[in-house]
């Protein structure tokens, strides 16, 4: 029997809805035009270094970046640049977005395309870092922060473990799944890059207990390899979360106000260290990825193998689903994830899911009163106490009250609002409270 | 239409009517022993109270309020059980009216109805009644296994009343009793004994408290803490006074401790939040009961304890806060 | 008995020579020197304490007034007592008020159902804030309304109420105070304080979308397209970033009529007798 890690405080076990574990990845294939967003990570948005009317390959770089917090984007198709106007979101809003026109797939010459694996590492740390950095990568797992900063320690801070994240706590998604099914020993190479890029020798992949086979795959490679160990978790939510899965397999605790680095872990998805080995050792631009088009009412759930600015109504069609019964369309999982206003809408760098969902339990419920059974502080990751932070919100607490009630180590996980048996927001009240606090 | 929303996306199926149902089933074994103990005037004292006590929280949600009626999330039932299971069966029913009054319209509703009160209403409305009519209150029929109805109107003294007299002089009125004069352990504990309707059986209550914890309606703590605390002040003050009246167990298998530490003192809006507040809570009605029940002039303590203890809770939840992540240690 | 009697009399008076001492003692320590000149202002304000002035409450206000001298003093305004609170401090402070306009609150967007017809529909908790965050709105108007009422909530006076019918907040010009609540209180800055013309008119664009004028109209019926007629009509009118705003300068008796009916779309709404 195998030692289960977990962390201790809060979580809940929700339904898994995993439909598509045992479907293999499949290319989507190339749409008629892909708008591609400048901005697909956390800081300052790429400068754009091309024009309307150029030709550009696959993995040509469009935008570069653009500060110290910051991602190049490269193309993801081949064609020609026919708009570079603002476009909309998903959430309907305007964002500046450049459209191109499909001709063709024609690859940049220097992406190694063959399937076969390279083992050899003979690059020095800086120059890890920096294919990545000119890689364009960035953390997949859906915060977007850009991955060459997490893999620079800063000066002073020290590195001790890379926790390779292969937790998939979100409903429905199994895109994470799929990848360390199919391209396991691929994750392994680029743990060990990153390791090297760290100048560490500890690399720990986390996978949870209901995923059997992608933990037989690395299990069985990992042996092969020094430095690079399987560690199994219980199936959870949000066992996925950077601070819980710290906490799981370390036993440390990010402290209030740091950093992960300051416990000496680095945290990186599954689908961020393939990108990385695919970067480095086969010199391809992250411009596609895995993503799991699932939902009740998906008619063929399935993950894809999706090239960047794909709209989302093309992968809609792919799966032969009707969009018309709909209630929801979500990008992400659902407890975290955000809906869709315009289906056309592309599919980005940290697009882990779309759910077609249809029904009453995907649905709110109206709302009755709080009747103090205190299931959301059991449940918080965090160990905050939603019902206090709601009615500090509610009654003007001032912002003193929220610091007291330390709102701003809410991690948004939903799992509050999740079990509360009134059905109450609860976590709209604790967003809110932790816009509060940023203002000031 | 695409629908918008803020995540999460999925909710739990346990809504507050559910949890309130299951609290409805675990309450019914002790029901079901109190109708076979009691026959029909237990089962009249049942149904005037909840039937009270929904007609109450009904006309105050449409009459005073005027808001959706709120009597299906099953809250009002439990009120009114918990009211009657404290209530001997011969109480009349228009008392048990003027209980549910108090228990629904003033210790509920005037605090803005469910989630809002201080105090726990079933508690409350009893505790009414044993003040306004201490008689009828302390009037304990003999239980009558087998037959619907009573005999004939003999009644006996509960067994925390005759551990009171113990070892005290006869005052003429009141009858001095033994060890001798104790229903038997197993009588005890299956409910042979006089007492409220709803606490004679200890066999029932935990039985719905089992379920209560298997459904995750409550988690153990405060039942545990609560009894334990009172078994063993009990057990000490035995030890040291060396006095029959402090037996243990006759303590914790009679009057209202299984039913006020499994359903009352566990309610989810009268009781504190955290597991830390919650010990804190069950200790201090644990102590209350005991000195209560060994120094005042009242043979039981559990309503007052519970009651005292409610008041107590916003002041709990101010202190016993948990851990949050990341917090210094 | 008597010596009883006596005993209870010398306790309880002892008890109370010792308070009354403790209490002098603590008053002298902790004197606060009264303000007269504000506390007299005070008197004066309508105590509301809505915070429209930008201060906390009426009794910081009153500080405020009291410490200004004529220059400051002309800067501050009571909103919700408006122009006679101000022009009585004004006499107490033995200052001349030349007074301003009565401000009002007007709603700078005209998206109801009909005009701005839903595409997706609102299913989280009632907040403007929030839904804005997850989603550009009902309508696909990025400056729109988004008809959630967050302003009626944070209203006071009573002067905003929620028009089933349209899905619109509606201001009620009478009641309206010009506290700034609502402007606050939209993530959409919908709200603008506007001064009523000496008749009591008003004229403005009800719309804030700078979106293209196509795409504002594929919209929304009513949105400013920014085709400039009105700012032809009178060159005080500015028009930038494909939306019309007319200043408070323009002359609402005098040419309100005529920018109404020259707007193409309607997104210039006049109101001849707005406090009627």
């Amino acid at each position: 029997m195998l030692k289960k890690y977990t962390f201790p405080m809060g979580g809940i076990h929700v339904n898994k809805y995993k439909l598509t574990s045992a479907s293999a990845i499949i290319e989507a294939g190339l749409p008629e035009f892909v708008t591609i967003p400048v901005k697909q990570h956390i800081g300052a948005p790429s400068k754009i270094i091309v024009a309307k009317g150029d030709k550009v390959k696959v993995g040509t770089l469009l935008a570069d970046f653009d500060g110290v917090v910051s991602s190049d984007v490269h193309s993801s198709v081949s064609g020609e640049i026919i708009k570079m106007e603002t476009t909309p979101n998903a959430a309907g809003y305007e964002e500046t977005m450049i459209t191109i026109k499909v001709e063709g797939d024609d690859w940049e010459k220097s992406i190694d395309r063959s399937t076969a694996i390279v083992r050899e590492i003979n690059l020095s740390p800086q120059e890890i870092v920096q294919k990545i950095r000119e890689s364009g990568i960035v953390g997949m797992g859906g915060a977007g922060f850009p991955t060459p900063i997490k893999t620079s320690v800063p000066e002073g801070k020290k590195a001790e473990i890379l926790i390779v994240n292969g937790i998939e706590c979100e409903p429905f998604l199994t895109a994470d799944d799929r990848l360390m099914v199919e391209k396991a020993e691929q994750i392994i190479v680029g743990a060990r890059l990153l390791n090297r890029a760290l100048g560490i020798q500890n690399a720990i992949i986390a996978i949870d207990e209901n995923k059997p086979a992608a933990i037989a795959e690395l299990q069985r490679l990992s042996k092969l390899y020094v430095g690079v160990n399987v560690r199994v978790c219980q199936t959870k939510y949000p066992q996925g979360g950077e601070k819980q899965l710290i906490r799981a397999i370390t036993g440390r605790e990010v402290p209030s106000g740091k950093l992960p680095i300051d416990t000496g872990c680095v945290v990186q998805n599954v689908g961020t260290v393939n990108a990385v080995y695919e970067a480095v050792l086969k010199n391809k631009p992250l411009f596609e990825r895995v993503v799991t088009v699932s939902g009740n009412a998906c008619a063929n759930p399935s993950n894809y193998l999706v090239r960047v600015g794909t709209p989302v109504s093309y992968l809609i069609d792919k799966t032969l689903s009707d969009v018309a019964g709909l209630d929801k369309i979500i990008l992400g999982g659902p407890m975290m994830g955000t809906p869709i206003t315009n289906i056309n809408a592309p599919v980005t760098k940290l697009t882990s899911g779309v759910l077609l969902l249809s029904g009453a339990q995907f649905c709110k419920q109206p709302s009755t009163s709080c009747i103090r059974c205190a299931q959301c502080a059991r449940v918080c990751p965090a160990g905050l106490r939603p019902y206090v932070i709601k009615d500090a919100m509610l009654y003007d607490g001032g912002i003193d009250e929220l610091r007291r009630l330390h709102a701003a180590e809410c991690i948004e996980c939903g799992c509050c609002a999740y079990t509360c048996p009134a059905h109450l927001p609860l976590l709209d009240y604790c967003k809110l409270a932790k816009q509060e606090l940023r203002k000031k | 239409m695409l629908k918008i929303s803020t995540s999460p996306h999925l909710q739990t199926p346990r809504d507050t009517r559910s949890l309130m149902r299951d609290v409805v089933i675990a309450l019914l074994p002790a029901a079901l022993a109190a109708v076979a103990f009691f026959g029909i005037e237990a089962l009249t004292v049942i149904l005037t109270s909840v039937a009270a006590c929904v007609m109450f929280e009904y006309l105050v949600c449409r009459y005073w309020f005027k808001i959706p009626n709120t009597t299906g999330d099953y809250s009002a039932v439990i009120t009114g059980l918990l009211l009657a299971y404290n209530l001997p069966s011969s109480m009349p029913c228009w008392m048990i009216l003027i209980g549910a009054f108090v228990a629904i319209v003033i210790t509920k509703m005037c605090f803005g109805g469910l989630g809002c009160n201080i105090f726990n209403p079933a508690l409350a409305g009893r505790v009414f009644l044993f003040i306004s009519f201490p008689v009828q209150m302390t009037n304990w029929p003999l239980p009558h296994w087998g037959s619907l109805f009573a005999p004939d109107g003999r009644t006996g003294a509960t067994t925390l009343r005759m551990l009171k007299t113990f070892g005290k002089v006869s005052d003429g009125a009141q009858q001095m009793y033994t060890l001798d004069d104790l229903p038997n352990l197993f009588d005890m504990f299956i409910g042979n004994t006089g007492g409220c309707i709803g606490e004679i059986s200890a066999l029932a209550l935990l039985l719905g408290g089992g379920w209560l914890i298997f459904r995750k309606v409550i988690t153990w703590h405060i039942p545990v803490v609560y009894i334990s605390t009172v078994v063993a002040l009990v057990g000490i003050l035995y030890v040291f006074t060396g006095n029959e009246r402090f037996l243990p167990l006759p303590h914790l298998l009679s009057g209202g401790l299984l039913l006020g530490a499994i359903f009352m003192a566990t309610d989810y809006t009268t009781s504190p939040m955290t597991i830390k507040g919650q010990l804190i809570f069950a200790v201090g009605c644990g102590v209350l009961t005991v000195v209560i029940r060994a120094f005042s002039a009242y043979p039981e303590g559990v309503s007052f304890a519970i009651l005292i203890m409610n008041a107590l809770v916003p002041l709990i939840d101010r202190y016993a806060v948990q851990r949050f992540y990341g917090e210094k240690k | 008995m008597i010596y009883a009697l006596l005993t209870n009399v010398g306790i309880l008076g002892g008890v109370a020579l010792i308070s009354a001492v403790v209490l002098y003692l603590v008053s002298q320590k902790f004197k606060v020197e009264p303000d007269v000149l504000a506390d007299d202002i005070a008197q004066l304000l309508p105590q509301a304490n809505c915070g429209g002035c930008g201060f906390a409450g009426c009794a910081d206000f009153a500080r405020a007034c009291a410490k200004a001298d004529e220059e400051e003093f002309s800067g501050l305004l009571c909103p919700v007592g408006g122009n006679a609170v101000m022009s009585k401090i004004a006499v107490r402070k033995g200052f001349n008020f030349g007074g301003g306009a009565r401000k009002v609150a007007v709603l700078r967007c005209q998206g109801d159902c009909a005009a701005a017809p839903s595409k997706v529909s609102y299913d989280a908790v009632s907040s403007c804030r929030i839904a804005g965050q997850i989603s550009i709105g009902s309508s696909g108007c990025p400056q729109g309304c988004l008809h959630l009422g967050d302003c009626v909530k944070m209203c006071k006076f009573g002067a905003l109420s929620f028009d089933k019918a349209t899905m619109l907040p509606v201001v009620n010009t009478k009641l309206c105070t010009a506290c700034g609540a609502c402007v606050k209180a939209c993530p959409r800055a919908l709200f603008e304080l506007r001064p009523l013309s000496p008749k009591g008119a008003l004229v403005y664009t009800a719309c804030r979308n700078i979106q293209k004028g196509a795409i504002a109209r594929k919209n929304c019926r009513n949105a400013c397209i920014g085709c400039a007629k009105c700012f032809r009509l009178n060159p005080k009118v500015v028009v930038e970033n494909n939306l019309s705003t007319i200043p408070p300068e323009v002359d609402a008796d005098a040419c309100g009529a005529e920018l109404r009916d020259t707007c193409p779309t309607g997104a210039i709404v006049y109101k001849e007798k707005a406090d009627a």
